[in-house]
């Protein structure tokens, strides 16, 4: 134990300051996922039990049926398919078009490049809140009220991700280009073979960002999708929870379902997230 | 900002006249590149960005013919009780959010800065409510905080509280803010820990080391070198966190739906009504503006204060 905390950070210096400080560090930390453990507790439970005190944070009986029961109670996989498929659609569209641009906004000298430029800036503070009423008018007038390419569109060019990639590219040495320039690749070779390989660290922030943001997003489904087929999970799940209110075990398993994905980009790309916040020009 | 990366690019193009083909070609390949995200963005983004402007001052409700209106949904703002009501909730919404989410980020952050076993394993932990999904996140709130059975009260109520007195959070109309206050703070506090984790690792060690040297206990470290040194980090977190209180809404849609009453009713939930329930396109668009506005006003004054400083 001694030496795996040796090797760990803290040397040999394990003073009362330090065991404190970790008590200290692991009180909060269960504080925080107190809401998810308790969710998965539940999800294990009958409805009569869920809320029974004190709380039986290990069912004695878990019941694994409520995993089996949510996929027939509600089309839980049609939702996720749906969801999937927008989010993938979504953050591909996303990391190509704004690595793209940002190479040009970063790299390039044109005609009318800062008005541009200017135009994905003033608009990153602007709430979506303000432009989603006419957003939904323009759709509705393309007949694109009701489908997935709605959504898509909605989510696949920001603002955000262009800036994002330029602030990157920013960092990146002029004299790579040029001296690629001098070897005869042209732009796209350049941008293709050279720029993208180096961002990785910004790639993986923004497909985090736009994965989440498209996965979690409740909003924007909400208004664009009325019928049950094409719902994305967060509004299927929302309507499976004011359907069966009472149903708490299935509800809890539902949501624990809605979650893995997440976790698994997140446990995936955690490490680069918080580098890629921390390095990318998101802090200001 | 990029003047002598700029500088060394014309400096390579010097030998080419100006509008001559290689020039031409040059700047269709810079289109190029822009081209597939500027026409998404500026279709879907910045038309109706525009559109949403115009739209502040006419009727419509989606079907019948626009109606020029003039400053009428202007004037309407003034005697609408919801949006007065929707304008101090978002309000105090902020008031009560930034600060708190700023002292809890700061403080994880503080804690999480230090040499110890699991240090990853603990950050990401404090990251994981912020990308959780907020449907499912947000019904084990209200469970949790449940005023009959919910496990919250129940601990108050063990640690001896009158069950008269026991908050009744999301349904009742003064602790429903105080509600969705705490679910925000507790969903956004790990992404703003992050931004000040990568803070204070910019802080140079040198300031600590003569701090010491000179005798310094560890609250004054931490009130003249900490927190000055992380000034342009708060002031980034503060403006971000005062937009995203500006815009709140999915959090409340999946509380409280803006009760009790109207006591979380905020301006997102208004446009949203206006729009999508009323039909009233031109007044919902009116209220968007106000939202737009005062995110802008916050953005200013906050960029004059900081200038002030400086």
């Amino acid at each position: 134990m001694a030496a795996s905390l040796a090797a760990t950070g803290w040397g040999r210096h394990i003073t009362i300051r330090n065991v404190l400080l970790y008590a200290a560090v692991v009180a909060v930390t269960v504080a925080m996922l107190t809401p998810f453990v308790w969710m998965l507790s539940a999800s294990l439970k009958l409805n009569r039990d869920v809320f029974s005190f004190p709380i039986e944070w290990i069912p004695a009986e878990p019941r694994w049926q409520n995993y089996i029961d949510i996929w027939t109670k509600i089309p839980l996989a049609l939702f996720i398919g749906n969801t999937a498929k927008i989010t993938i659609i979504v953050t591909i569209l996303q990391l190509l078009t704004s690595s793209f641009a940002a190479y040009a906004f970063a790299k390039l000298k044109f005609p009318f490049r800062d008005v541009l430029f200017l135009g994905y800036i003033a608009t990153i503070a602007m709430p979506w809140q303000v432009y989603m009423v006419p957003q939904f008018l323009l759709m509705r007038e393309l007949d694109l009220n009701n489908t997935h390419t709605a959504l898509i569109i909605l989510q696949a060019f920001t603002a955000f991700g262009v800036f994002l990639m330029r602030q990157f590219y920013q960092s990146i040495p002029d004299e790579l280009c040029e001296a690629a320039r001098i070897d005869g690749m042209n732009e796209y070779q350049i941008w293709w073979r050279i720029m993208l390989p180096l961002s990785k660290p910004a790639l993986s922030t923004l497909t985090i960002f736009t994965f989440v943001n498209t996965w979690n997003d409740f909003l924007g489904p909400m208004i664009y999708l009325t019928k049950t087929e094409l719902k994305t999970i967060q509004i299927g799940l929302r309507m499976f929870i004011s359907q069966y209110s009472a149903e708490y075990g299935l509800i809890m398993a539902a949501s624990i379902v809605s979650l893995v994905p997440v976790l698994i980009i997140f446990l995936a790309l955690q490490r680069f997230f918080v580098e890629g916040i921390a390095s990318t020009g998101l802090k200001g | 900002m990029a003047s002598a990366a700029e500088a060394a690019y014309e400096s390579t193009q010097a030998g080419q006249k100006p509008g001559g083909r290689g020039q031409w070609r040059k700047v269709l390949v810079a289109y190029s590149f822009i081209a597939p995200n500027f026409l998404g963005f500026a279709i879907f983004t910045l038309g109706p960005i525009l559109f949403a402007f115009a739209l502040a001052f006419m009727h419509w409700d989606g079907s019948n013919p626009i109606e020029f209106a003039g400053l009428d949904n202007f004037w309407r703002l003034w005697s609408d009780r919801a949006f007065i009501t929707a304008f101090w909730n978002t309000i105090l919404y902020a008031v009560l959010a930034v600060p708190l989410t700023i002292v809890c980020a700061l403080g994880l952050a503080m804690l999480l800065n230090q040499k110890l076993p699991g240090r990853a394993f603990f950050r990401a932990a404090m990251f994981f409510p912020y990308v959780a999904s907020l449907v499912a996140v947000a019904v084990v709130w209200n469970m949790l905080f449940n005023p009959e059975m919910g496990p919250i009260n129940m601990l108050l109520y063990y640690a001896g509280i009158d069950p008269k007195n026991l908050p009744r959070w999301a349904a009742d109309r003064n602790w429903a803010m105080i509600t969705v206050v705490l679910f925000g703070v507790w969903k956004s506090m790990g992404y703003y820990m992050v931004i000040y984790l990568a803070g204070l690792q910019g802080i140079n060690q040198e300031l600590y080391e003569a701090a010491s040297i000179d005798g310094a206990t560890a609250i004054q470290k931490f009130r003249y070198i900490t927190i000055p040194q992380l000034g342009p980090t708060t002031f980034f977190v503060t403006v971000m966190l005062t937009i995203q209180s500006f815009k709140v809404f999915d959090q409340i849609y999946l509380l409280t739906q803006g009760g009790p009453g109207t006591s979380t009713l905020v301006l997102v939930y208004h446009v949203y009504n206006e729009a999508f329930i009323s039909w009233d396109l031109g007044y919902s668009s009116m209220v968007a503006l106000v939202l737009f506005l005062l995110v802008l006003l916050i953005t200013v004054v906050q960029f004059h204060f900081r200038k002030e400083e400086v």
